[in-house]
This record gives C-alpha cells, sequence and structure tokens, in this order.
C-alpha cells in the first residue's frame, strides 16, 4: 500500500539503525508516548536494533490501558440494561472492570457491539428509535473528531436516544506528569504523530522551553519510529531542547483546523483519573453543558459509581516507564491476553500484550534492558 | 488506538443536509469514510484514515524527506560512498571497492 510499504523498508530502517549507532556517546533514556508505537518498536524489534546505551520507555499512550476502572464499570452497568445497545470499539470489551467486562456481559445476553465508526452507533440509534443506544467515546485527541461529530449527527437528527459515555484523555499533560514525577527517568519524548496531526504542535512547545526536553513528532512504521528516535538523540548528544516534525507528510504545525473547532464546540477540558496513574489536572475532555443530554453518565444516574483499582497489578509502574512488564510477577502467569489482570495486557498496543506477544520475558532479549 | 491508515480517494460524494463522506481505498479494500474533517480534498489524493474520518491529507512532498534525510546524514557522516547512490554516476570508472576504501567525508 502506497505510504505505509516504503515506511517499512528493510534497507532505509537499517540505515537509520546505522545512523544511530554512529551517532550515540552516551546512555539515554527515550519515551516512545504513543502505544501505537510501543507496538510497532516491540513488533518489528526496533529496541533490538538500537545500542545499548539506548533505553525506550513505553508511554501511557494507549487510551485502552488509561481507562479508569469505574469508567469500565460504567460502561458495564449501561451494557447490562436490557433497554440498551451498549457500542464501543472492539478493545474496550475485554478490559477489566472490578467484577467483570464487556464481553462477559454480551455473553449473559446483554446487547454490546462493536462499532468501526462512532457513525455507525448514531445510525443504529436513528434505525432503533424504541432503544436507548450508548457509545463508549475513549480515547486521546486522534479520536475526538470522530465522537464529537456523532454528537454533532445525533443533535442535527434531533436524536433523543442516543448518549456517550465519555472518557477522553490529552497527551501534553501526561508528558508533563511523567516530567513531573520525582522518580523521572525521561530524557527526550517522541511524541504521537497522529494526535499532533489533529491538535497540532503548538501545545508542546512550552514543556520543551520549560523542561529543556527534546520533543519529535514520530509517526508509526519502522523508519518513522527511528528517524524520530535519530532526531531525538542527535539534540540530546549536542545539548540541544527543541520541538521538531519530521511527521510532516501527515502532521502540520497547526492541526486540523475543521477538527479543532468542532472538539472545541461539544468538549470543554476537564481533570481526569488515568488508570494506574491517578488523577491528572486539565487531562481530558468532557462535554460542554450545552450537550448534557446526550451525556450516558447523568441519562444512567451512573455518577455514584467509583472504583479501586486491584493493587496485584504493575501497570502504573509499566505506564510511567518505571518497570518493564516481564517486572511483574503477574506476567504471563496470573495476567495473559486471555485472562488479563490490567489493561495494558488488553489493548495490542498495551506494553504488556505487546511484550507477551512477541516473547519478550525477563529472561530473553530483553536482560540488562531494564529501566532500573 | 491512534491507528491511522493511509488511502486514496476515489470518489466524493457531498449530499445537501448530510456528512460529506467519500469512497476510500486501501490496497484492495475501499470504505465509506467521512471527509468532513478535509474539506479540501480532491478524488485521486491520499487520506489518512481513523475509525471512520480522514483526519489528514497526506502530502507528496514531504513523504519523500525521510528518504532523503538518511542520505544526508550518511554523506555528512562520511561513512557512505557518493559514488555508489544511484543517483551519482561513477563517470570516472573508479570502482566501487575501491571508493568505499577511500571513505572520504561529503559535503
Amino acid at each position: 500500500m502506497k505510504y505505509l510499504d516504503e515506511y517499512r523498508d528493510a534497507d532505509a530502517t537499517r540505515r537509520y539503525a546505522d545512523a544511530i549507532a554512529r551517532l550515540v556517546t552516551r546512555p539515554w533514556h527515550v519515551m516512545e508516548v504513543c502505544g501505537g508505537q510501543t507496538h510497532a518498536i516491540v513488533r518489528f524489534g526496533l529496541d533490538e536494533m538500537l545500542p545499548r546505551k539506548i533505553t525506550l520507555v513505553h508511554g501511557p499512550g494507549c487510551p485502552v490501558c488509561v481507562t479508569p476502572i469505574e469508567m469500565i464499570d460504567k460502561a458495564i452497568a449501561i451494557a447490562s440494561r436490557g433497554d440498551v445497545t451498549f457500542c464501543s470499539f472492539g478493545d474496550m470489551l475485554r478490559v477489566p472492570g472490578s467484577t467483570t467486562d464487556l464481553l462477559t456481559v454480551k455473553s449473559q445476553g446483554g446487547d454490546v457491539r462493536v462499532v468501526y465508526s462512532p457513525l455507525d452507533a448514531v445510525q443504529l440509534a436513528r434505525d432503533n428509535p424504541a432503544r436507548q443506544v450508548a457509545f463508549f467515546a475513549i480515547g486521546f485527541e486522534t479520536t475526538a473528531p470522530a465522537n464529537v461529530m456523532a454528537v454533532v449527527q445525533a443533535e442535527r437528527w434531533g436524536l433523543k436516544n442516543f448518549s456517550v459515555l465519555v472518557s477522553h484523555v490529552l497527551v501534553p499533560p501526561a508528558i508533563r506528569a511523567v516530567l513531573d514525577s520525582p522518580r523521572n527517568v525521561v530524557q527526550g519524548f517522541l511524541a504521537a504523530g497522529h494526535v499532533c496531526a489533529v491538535m497540532g504542535t503548538a501545545d508542546y512547545e512550552p514543556l520543551v522551553r520549560q523542561y529543556q526536553t527534546p520533543i519529535v513528532v514520530t509517526g508509526f512504521e519502522p523508519v518513522d519510529v527511528l528517524r524520530g528516535i535519530y532526531m531525538c538523540l542527535r539534540q540530546l548528544e549536542q545539548g540541544r531542547a527543541e520541538l521538531e516534525n519530521p511527521y510532516a507528510r501527515v502532521v502540520r504545525a497547526m492541526g486540523n483546523r475543521a477538527a479543532i473547532a468542532q472538539i472545541e464546540r461539544v468538549f470543554h477540558t476537564v481533570s481526569r483519573k488515568w488508570r494506574g496513574i491517578g488523577e491528572i489536572p486539565d487531562s481530558g475532555w468532557a462535554l460542554r453543558p450545552e450537550y448534557r443530554q446526550f451525556d450516558a453518565d447523568e441519562r444512567f444516574q451512573l455518577q455514584s459509581i467509583v472504583a479501586e483499582e486491584p493493587t496485584e497489578c504493575l501497570a502504573g509502574e509499566v505506564l510511567q516507564g518505571h518497570r518493564k512488564p516481564y517486572d511483574c510477577p503477574s506476567f504471563g502467569v496470573q495476567c495473559t491476553p486471555d485472562r488479563p489482570l490490567g489493561a495494558p495486557m488488553v489493548s495490542a498496543e498495551g506494553a504488556c500484550a505487546a511484550y507477551y506477544r512477541y516473547r519478550r520475558h525477563r529472561q530473553g532479549n530483553d536482560e540488562g534492558r531494564r529501566t532500573q | 488506538m491512534c491507528l491511522g491508515i493511509p488511502g486514496k480517494v476515489l470518489e466524493i460524494v457531498a449530499q445537501a443536509d448530510a456528512l460529506p463522506m467519500g469512497k476510500i481505498q486501501f490496497g484492495g479494500i475501499t470504505k465509506d469514510i467521512c471527509l468532513a474533517y478535509v474539506p479540501d480534498v480532491v478524488v485521486g489524493e491520499y487520506v489518512l484514515v481513523h475509525v471512520g474520518f480522514a483526519i489528514s491529507k497526506i502530502d507528496e512532498q514531504e513523504a519523500q524527506e525521510i528518504f532523503s534525510y538518511i542520505e544526508q546524514i550518511e554523506a555528512l557522516s562520511g561513512e557512505t560512498d557518493p559514488f555508489a547512490a544511484p543517483r551519482h554516476d561513477s563517470a570516472d570508472g573508479e570502482s566501487v571497492e575501491g571508493a568505499q576504501g577511500e571513505g572520504e567525508g561529503q559535503v
């Protein structure tokens, strides 16, 4: 496929890896923020092409992994009602809530549907006026244009039976939280390319300046990822801290203006809990009060649902880069993709699932690559 | 989750009171995709698609830059042989092996 295959070219990938090997003189810790990048790194073995001095820290940029457990419990509460069709992206179905998951609700007769696009959920509501249709609107900035359009479309069609359970999170506050941690080891960041395609790059300038940390907007294919790593390491080696965008075929500095305008019309910024990390100020989006008639949380009166996270899962440590997945005693034993204890084992983009799937165990090639 | 797939715009369907949609080709598959966020896209261009929406147009000129950049940094490092690169013809008949042995710095 054009614009995909050429960025997986083995020769170009190797040449970037060689350029990195020639460049590096000291140990560095670089975080790839996005779970899609984590998956590409582990799937294609990109981390193993790097000098041993370089540690890639897998960041919290997997929305499935950071959706708080009480949001999952709310989704389960809605999906368990007989009068509701609950629509979700497929990844969310096996994420464990406090006691069960959406897939189990479905297997017990709940009307849970996997949709490709949020517009499919709105169409379902229009086609079934006698049923309530709720959509689990999760995601980072990348997914927000689609999710808000579902609300706008429902408003345009005057639908009374459509609602959204919103659990949206934002990348720049998460980077700030990583940098503010007293245990932080990360010295440079690969920013999530598709988040920047929507929002642009301006929000990263203050982070670069305040923390004197390089941030490089990076794509998702092997050549893109190594290009981002090369540019980040070059800044670190040269003692520079700048915002660079080598993913310019997709990302414009001002982002997608039409999408930003629609997001600002429907969402406003709120503080959000992140699974495994805790509350981060101003780190998410929720429906504006003008759109509260579409808020599933209000429609189904779920505000009383709160939940504590299980303590046996080290997801928070993994998502902040303090531990590698194989440092968890449950990894691959009690916790597997079939029976996940925590969300990073569920999503294909979760660090734990990627390590499990591509056979990265403590005794394997990663020995000596641990963060601490 | 933030997966984005590049696809080619085959057809644009704009109707009054409906979202602008398009037929987008991904390799051998064609899907109906919402084009509301790429209002100036034309048939034949490539877009990046995420959960049923085109969120960005792909810039053809920028798309090749990543390959010229690696050539530049290789030239700067002095470790590659400029005569072996396809865009330079070895007019003087010097052997590739001999030229590689020089390892001379470039530009």
